[in-house]
């Protein structure tokens, strides 16, 4: 799966820009990445760093201020060859990606959908949009969908309203409605930041199911490097517009090489010890209106090299699979140590998770 | 491990209920909780959305009536009709922290006057140099500039909102702190700040913390003790590292199974929990609230207290 597979996305140098109130803004700085067929991708990074502004190209969605300045983002899941997504324009161009072939899962389900249309509704109109199926077809269909994603009794919940959907069901039925449109690559932005923990984890599941079944691409982002460990194939890890680091899942976890992620593990709770303070990374992320110079993580590194101020790291290979832009990879740098509190990340439990079946009927599984 | 018999309780809630609406609609919210939470500590209040959790907070800081049972703030009753007094000391010494920073600040106000409306509510002839001077110490104790007073608070960050949530519930000198879900809406490098200053402000003034949140993961670093809350009904109770370590209701291990871990090998092979409320018989033998083990609450009938012995034992 991991690098053998086709590439079905392919990101090349891609720089874009946002004017705002006057002054341009640099959101994403040369990022090039691959995604192979049928993976899952994670993205992490803080708010701001640009992860949702980098997948949004993918679909068309970038806002009104935002341009691609240069670089490319080749698509080579059409029959008729490779495209070019960074020189669409017009709606016409997107409507042929927009769904059939890229779909999306936003953040908050309480707002992706219409209250006023019936769940049955809506997933029916995808279905004729992207699909042209009409009438009963379409209605067998969409109810055949929402059991997929695992609603119970689907033919009578396809006649209800959101409003009589809980979150974490509502948010099935948003990824309901990208299903319906047979995407090659479904984007899911944050898509458990909205819900609770146990629903988060069945709708995590419930994606990774999609995943297999359908052979789906899928990439998530989010800024919580704890949620990804059991979904993604791979990790990139942004900062600052651009990919620090990106490696499989347990590279970037039992290896993980670039300051920038030592910091966001550290900082994660489950690894924080009671009575101590835990792992802060000091200061904001840089202005992105600001030209950055070298290393953009350099002034909240707490260990940083001098080069780093100076001059921009090039990514240095550790594995076939795992690079990360850090002048620490240099054969020349001194060797600087990952935080200690990280080096446990392999085999941690919540001390305790043998939770214990109860004697006469042991829980339900999911 | 915590000496019960000579910690002071802070607060105590006895037999709290809250219901919303009236009659056919009306909607228990809360039913027949019980806790105390002691001076000093952190105590944690978990659920999901829904269960209730956030309603005991506003019940406790009177925000919401109760419907039955009381609210004792250091012996003395705080719930349902008190003096004047009475009322004005709850609003001084009990204070809450919002959720989500970005809808707790009034937008046209200057954070000068965010952090100070309460001081001004309580003492209305405090001299203005007095009030300023507790506002820029307020603010430089949460770790913002005094300089910031003069702004609003679109020109701050998630996190420098939170902090400034903070300042204002600390300039009332509060003894107890209600913060419902404070670092929820926050980024993951962001909350260990918040978290950190939470925790500093606790030892430097023996702070009294009731912390609601929905993420287990960031509780067991911060709570002294755990109540979790399911539909309105508090199912289990312990010290927080009894309550990881033998989580007796299974909805306490639902929840605990579902917590996300930063290690693949494990987490691939991870199998969540659900919780199916099926597994009680409740329609003869109610359950009762029992303390099964000292310090340890549990919410069973007389079948279940003999099984959750049983797991204890071994």
């Amino acid at each position: 799966m991991l690098n053998n597979g086709d590439t079905i996305l392919s990101v090349r140098d891609l720089h874009v820009k946002f004017s705002l109130r006057g002054k341009v803004l640099n959101a994403i700085r040369g990022i090039s990445l691959d995604l192979y067929k049928g993976e899952a991708l994670a993205i992490v990074g803080e708010s701001g760093s640009g992860k949702s502004v980098l997948t949004k190209n993918f679909i068309g969605l970038l806002d009104r201020n935002g341009w691609v300045d240069s670089g490319e983002i080749l698509y080579y899941g059409l029959e008729s060859g490779p495209v070019d997504l960074a020189k669409y324009k017009t709606e016409n161009e997107w409507q042929k990606i927009r769904g059939k072939q890229v779909a999306m899962v936003m953040q908050d389900p309480m707002t992706s959908l219409n209250p006023l249309k019936t769940i049955g509704w809506q997933i029916e109109e995808a279905l004729k949009l992207h699909q042209g199926l009409q009438g009963e077809a379409a209605k067998n269909k969409a109810v055949e969908i929402l059991s997929d994603v695992g609603i119970l009794e689907p033919e009578r919940r396809a006649k209800q309203y959101p409003h009589e959907f809980s979150g974490g069901m509502r948010q099935r039925v948003v990824i309901a409605i990208a299903m319906a449109c047979n995407p090659q690559i479904l984007i899911c932005d944050e898509p458990t930041t909205a819900l609770d923990v146990t629903i988060q984890a069945q709708i995590l599941q419930l994606i990774r199911n999609l995943k297999d079944k359908y052979g789906l691409t899928t990439i998530y982002i989010t800024h919580d490097l704890g949620v990804v460990a059991n979904v993604a194939d791979r990790i990139a890890v942004m900062y600052a517009g651009d990919i620090v680091e990106v490696g499989t899942c347990e590279e970037v976890f039992y290896d993980p090489r670039h300051p920038y992620t030592w910091a966001l593990l550290s900082s994660l709770p489950q690894l924080g010890i009671k009575g101590q303070d835990l792992y802060a990374i000091k200061g904001t992320p840089p202005n992105l209106f600001n030209v950055i110079r070298g290393d953009a993580f350099a002034p909240r590194n707490p260990h940083p090299l001098k080069i780093d101020f100076l001059y921009r790291p090039p990514y240095f290979d550790i594995s076939p699979t795992h690079k990360a832009r850090t002048w620490l990879l240099d054969p020349r740098a001194p060797k600087v140590d990952p935080p200690e509190i990280i080096s446990h990340i392999q085999g941690i439990k919540l001390d305790t998770m043998d939770i214990r079946e109860r004697p006469s009927e042991g829980g339900e599984q999911a | 491990m915590i000496d019960y018999e000579n910690r002071e309780v802070l607060c105590s809630v006895r037999d709290m209920e809250v219901t919303f609406g009236k009659g056919r609609k009306k909607f228990v919210a809360v039913k027949g909780v019980n806790f105390d939470i002691y001076k000093g500590e952190t105590f944690g209040l978990v659920g999901e959305s829904g269960s209730g959790k956030t309603t005991i907070g506003r019940a406790i800081i009177r925000i919401n009536p109760i419907s039955a049972g009381e609210v004792l703030f250091k012996g003395q009753r705080i719930s349902g009709k008190i003096s004047r007094e009475m009322d004005k000391m709850v609003t001084q010494k009990i204070q809450m922290i919002f959720q989500d920073p970005m809808a707790s600040l009034n937008e046209r106000a200057k954070v000068d006057y965010i952090v100070s409306e309460g001081l001004i509510n309580v003492h209305p002839d405090m001299p203005r140099e007095e009030r300023e001077a507790r506002v820029s110490q307020a603010l430089s104790d949460v770790g913002l500039l005094p300089e910031f007073a003069t702004r609003f608070p679109h020109e701050f960050s998630g996190g420098q909102r939170q902090r400034i949530g903070i300042a204002r519930a600390l300039i009332m000198e509060p003894e107890f702190i209600v913060a419902d879900e404070p670092i929820s809406a926050l980024d993951v490098s962001i909350r260990a700040q918040v978290l950190n200053l939470m925790s500093k402000l606790q030892k430097e003034r023996g702070l009294t913390y009731l912390f609601i949140a929905h993420d287990l993961s960031v509780m067991r670093f911060i709570t002294d003790r755990i109540a979790v809350i399911h539909k309105g009904v508090i199912v289990e109770l312990a010290e927080t590292e009894k309550l990881y370590a033998h989580p007796l209701h299974p909805y306490t291990q639902a929840l605990l199974s579902a917590i996300p871990m930063p290690d693949p090998d494990n987490e691939k092979k991870k199998v969540v929990k659900v919780y199916d409320p099926g597994v009680h018989h409740y329609e003869n033998d109610p359950p009762k609230w029992i303390e099964i083990e000292e310090g340890h609450f549990i919410m069973a009938n007389a079948e279940e207290e003999a099984q959750y012995r049983e797991m204890l034992k071994d």
